[in-house]
């Protein structure tokens, strides 16, 4: 029987795992992958930041769904990955053929945009 | 007053009976038009022949047949055929509250004598044209045509529109094709500057036949001719000012015929709207003979002519008009005598000859107006006609000064007898069509009490021995003396006029062969000369009538209700011997030579006798004086076994010593009394003023404006731009950046 987090009288001692924190362990994964792909100039680390924020959506997903008793969120993620696979075949092809045009992963290079 | 009735039942009769015509007349307007439709399809498809030319004349020679016809058939009678219904509006049943103007022509004898003549030289100088224009043929040959046809079109619409509208839809479009045709060497800036001024001076002229015209319906309610001339208000002003209660008719009725005179003036060049005229010349010489001297300008002739019982109820239109149509006649012909520009003497003079016709309409001779435009319409076609030869065969040259002894010139003998007879009939030479035409005006002038008019009779007569000094300086200077001549500066592109070999590259004078007119124009030129002659003997055609003319007006409008009675014209001056005169006179006259055998109660007199019988001796005696003086200044020499004339090269002879006598005079004279100048400084440089002005205000304030809200955006870019890096990473940072505000913001409101 699962106690939800009103339930569990927040903040007691850690005895189970509740809904916090999983969401705590979300939110971190989304703050690192964010920092990570704004600090960050190789494109292959900015890639696997964005994947790392994903992740941290799914958590959340799959957490509110189990907390809800609710398998919408689940089946969701399960989509997500699945795009998420594409996308990271996509991502990488294309960062394959960035660096044959410079011969640099840097992405701070293509900045053809700049006003 | 006994007269009264008979003469009004009489104009009442002559516009009562209004027939229809039978359909085929319709064939005079159309086939013109026919011909444009034709020859635009030539334009689209590129004829590279003398196609057009041959469509045009084929269509003319029809219109013309038709108009025989016609002639033929209907003369004597007033018909309407209506084409289509054009307008046909009503907002009310009372009077004045519907507006109708059919698409429809109304054939009677003074439409019938205009459309005679119009489409009989339209149709020769058509012919005249094919071989005039031939170094254009493939270029522009087709765009004259279309423009030469549309030209007739507009002109059968102005003459033969049975209303006011149409007059005026085919007054637009004499206008527009005048422009088209004058600016024809459209690389010219000369051609183009003439054209743009004509078009310009008469719109100043067109503004008062509009208003006119719109005065005509609010005051009659109606633009119908037919309905107009037999309308009871109109008869009724009449019928005013002939008892000498001219003061009745209301101001507005007076002011229709002031503005219908204001258009008249502007289409006809009369001063103070002569001036584009002359600049007109710029046009190729078919159309200056054509719509710049023989029809077109005469349509403020035909107006004043068609419209004369409205003219008649105002109290000064025709008087003003009679001044100013001497003053022009006057004005026009001493800037003629000393330009040197053929052509331009012609222009001045065709100038001079319809200020004739005005003092003609205007003193009540619209017999001697019309009469004159028929004549003058024959020979001053063929006077250009000739100068067209000249500047044809000699590369554009038509200064006097430099073409001498054409008579002598092998094939050139055709052109030298035209010119002659044209100058003779121009010039006033006892027996020519000229001679009586004038003399009917200058006689009217002093038979007709009122205004002044035997001033402007001597003033006339004065003009005529002028006209007739320019006109023979003309003849003498070009066409007799030593044969010289220099070549103009026109080059002719690749024409085939005989002598193909030649580079017209280099026009030095040693390998320039002047080229004789071929067939087509000495035909015309042939052709014109004998109707030219012919003119005369509409005079004796019916004597008791004033010739042929009065007979055919008696039946129009055109014809005065007064004609019958010269004293009418007293009527305007309330003079009670006038009327007295009026009383006894009763209904006589034939002032035609035989005329001074009756009793003249009213009649003008000069010199103490009658003027119609006098009037061919003193005018003759003016007219040979002016030939003779010509002679004796230009002449060449041995003329006369040598009293006359001493010039024994083109550029010499005794006027350049008189010229120098009189010294500023002359130059004056050539430089057109500065009148062009004075425009420009009066009309010109204020226009140039408030257009700049206005094109300052324009460009600060207008453009400013708009300049401001085209900049804003730019500003805003400008402002934005240093955000776009470039940088990747940067915009993910702004991007987590306004989630984040966002997020802060939705947690802000919901707490």
């Amino acid at each position: 029987m699962m106690t939800t987090l009103a339930q569990s009288g927040f903040p007691e001692a850690m005895t189970s795992l509740t809904l916090f924190h999983y969401l705590f362990i979300s939110a971190v994964m989304f703050t690192l992958g964010l920092i990570g792909f704004v600090t960050r100039r190789n494109l292959i680390v900015m890639f696997l930041c964005t994947e790392m924020m994903f992740q941290a959506s799914g958590i959340a997903l799959v957490a509110f769904s189990r907390f809800y008793l609710e398998y919408t969120g689940q089946v969701f993620v399960i989509f997500v990955l699945t795009v998420a696979a594409a996308e990271a075949a996509m991502a990488l092809a294309l960062v394959v053929l960035l660096f044959r045009r410079h011969e640099t992963l840097d992405g701070s290079v293509w900045s053809l945009l700049k006003g | 007053m006994t007269s009264i009735s008979p003469t009004l039942a009489a104009a009442g009769e002559a516009a009562m009976t209004v027939g229809s015509a039978p359909a085929w007349v319709l064939a005079i307007p159309l086939l013109p038009m026919l011909a444009v439709v034709l020859n635009t399809f030539g334009a689209i498809f590129r004829v590279k022949t003398k196609l057009p030319a041959w469509i045009t004349i084929a269509c003319l020679a029809g219109s013309f047949l038709a108009t025989a016809l016609a002639f033929m058939a209907l003369s004597g009678q007033t018909n309407v055929v209506t084409a289509w219904k054009w307008f046909d509006l009503s907002w009310g049943t009372g009077q004045g509250q519907k507006f109708i103007a059919d698409f429809g022509f109304y054939i009677d004898n003074l439409t019938l004598l205009w459309m005679l003549f119009v489409t009989g030289l339209a149709t020769l100088i058509a012919v005249y044209a094919s071989e005039y224009m031939e170094h254009d043929v493939g270029k522009g040959y087709t765009r004259f045509f279309v423009a030469f046809g549309l030209f007739v079109f507009s002109m059968t619409c102005l003459v033969m529109g049975d209303n006011m509208l149409m007059l005026y839809l085919g007054w637009e479009g004499v206008g527009l094709c005048s422009y088209l045709l004058i600016g024809y060497f459209y690389k010219k800036p000369a051609a183009v500057a003439a054209a743009k001024k004509a078009f310009i001076v008469n719109r100043i002229g067109d503004l008062g036949l509009a208003i006119g015209v719109m005065l005509t319906f609010v005051h009659f309610g109606t633009l119908e001719y037919a309905q107009l001339f037999q309308s009871e208000q109109l008869l009724g002003y009449i019928a005013a000012v002939q008892e000498g209660r001219a003061g009745d008719v209301p101001l507005m009725a007076q002011l229709i015929a002031v503005f219908l005179m204001i258009g008249a003036f502007g289409k006809s060049a009369q001063f103070p709207l002569y001036v584009w005229l002359p600049d007109a010349m710029e046009g190729p010489t078919p159309v200056s003979a054509l719509i710049h001297a023989a029809t077109m300008v005469t349509a403020g002739v035909y107006l004043i002519a068609r419209m004369l019982p409205v003219f008649l109820v105002s109290e000064w239109a025709l008087p003003i008009v009679a001044w100013v149509g001497t003053f022009t006649a006057l004005l026009a012909a001493t800037i003629g005598m000393a330009q040197f520009d053929i052509k331009r003497i012609m222009a001045y003079s065709t100038v001079s000859q319809l200020g004739y016709m005005f003092a003609g309409v205007a003193m009540l001779s619209s017999v001697g107006g019309v009469y004159h435009v028929v004549t003058h319409a024959f020979f001053k076609a063929l006077l250009f006609l000739c100068c067209g030869a000249v500047m044809h065969g000699f590369a554009g040259q038509l200064d006097l000064r430099k073409l001498s002894g054409l008579w002598h010139m092998k094939g050139w003998r055709v052109v030298s007898i035209g010119m002659l007879v044209g100058c003779l009939n121009l010039a006033g030479v006892p027996f020519t069509a000229g001679f009586f035409s004038k003399d009917m005006i200058i006689a009217e002038a002093f038979v007709t009490p009122g205004y002044g008019y035997s001033f402007l009779g001597w003033t006339l007569l004065f003009t005529a021995g002028l006209t007739a000094y320019y006109t023979f300086r003309v003849f003498f200077r070009v066409f007799t003396g030593p044969v010289q001549y220099e070549p103009g500066d026109e080059h002719h592109g690749e024409d085939d006029h005989g002598h193909d070999g030649h580079s017209h590259e280099d026009h030095a004078a040693d390998h320039f062969h002047p080229h004789p007119p071929r067939f087509a124009i000495n035909f015309v030129l042939t052709t014109l000369s004998v109707l030219a002659i012919l003119a005369a003997g509409l005079y004796f055609v019916s004597p008791e009538k004033h010739g042929w003319v009065g007979d055919m007006l008696e039946e129009s409008t055109a014809h005065n209700i007064y004609t019958d009675d010269h004293s009418a014209a007293a009527m305007f001056l309330i003079d009670d011997s006038a009327h007295a005169a009026h009383d006894t006179h009763g209904a006589h006259d034939t002032h035609d030579a035989h005329a001074g055998e009756h009793a003249h109660g009213a009649h003008g007199s000069i010199l103490g006798f009658d003027p119609h019988k006098v009037m061919y001796y003193i005018s003759a005696v003016f007219g040979l004086t002016g030939i003779a003086l010509a002679a004796y200044l230009h002449g060449p020499r041995g003329m006369v076994s040598g009293f006359l004339g001493n010039r024994v090269e083109a550029g010499k002879c005794r006027m350049d010593a008189v010229a120098k006598a009189f010294d500023p005079i002359p130059r004056w004279a050539e430089n057109k009394w500065y009148v062009d100048e004075f425009y420009h400084f009066l009309f010109v440089r204020p226009l140039w003023v408030i257009s700049y002005i206005f094109q300052t205000i324009d460009k600060l304030l207008v453009d400013g404006l708009v300049n401001l809200f085209g900049y804003l955006p730019r500003l805003l870019g400008r402002g934005a731009q240093p955000g776009q890096s470039g940088v990747l990473n940067g915009y993910a940072l702004s991007m987590a950046g306004g989630v984040g505000v966002i997020l802060f913001i939705v947690v802000l409101v919901t707490l």
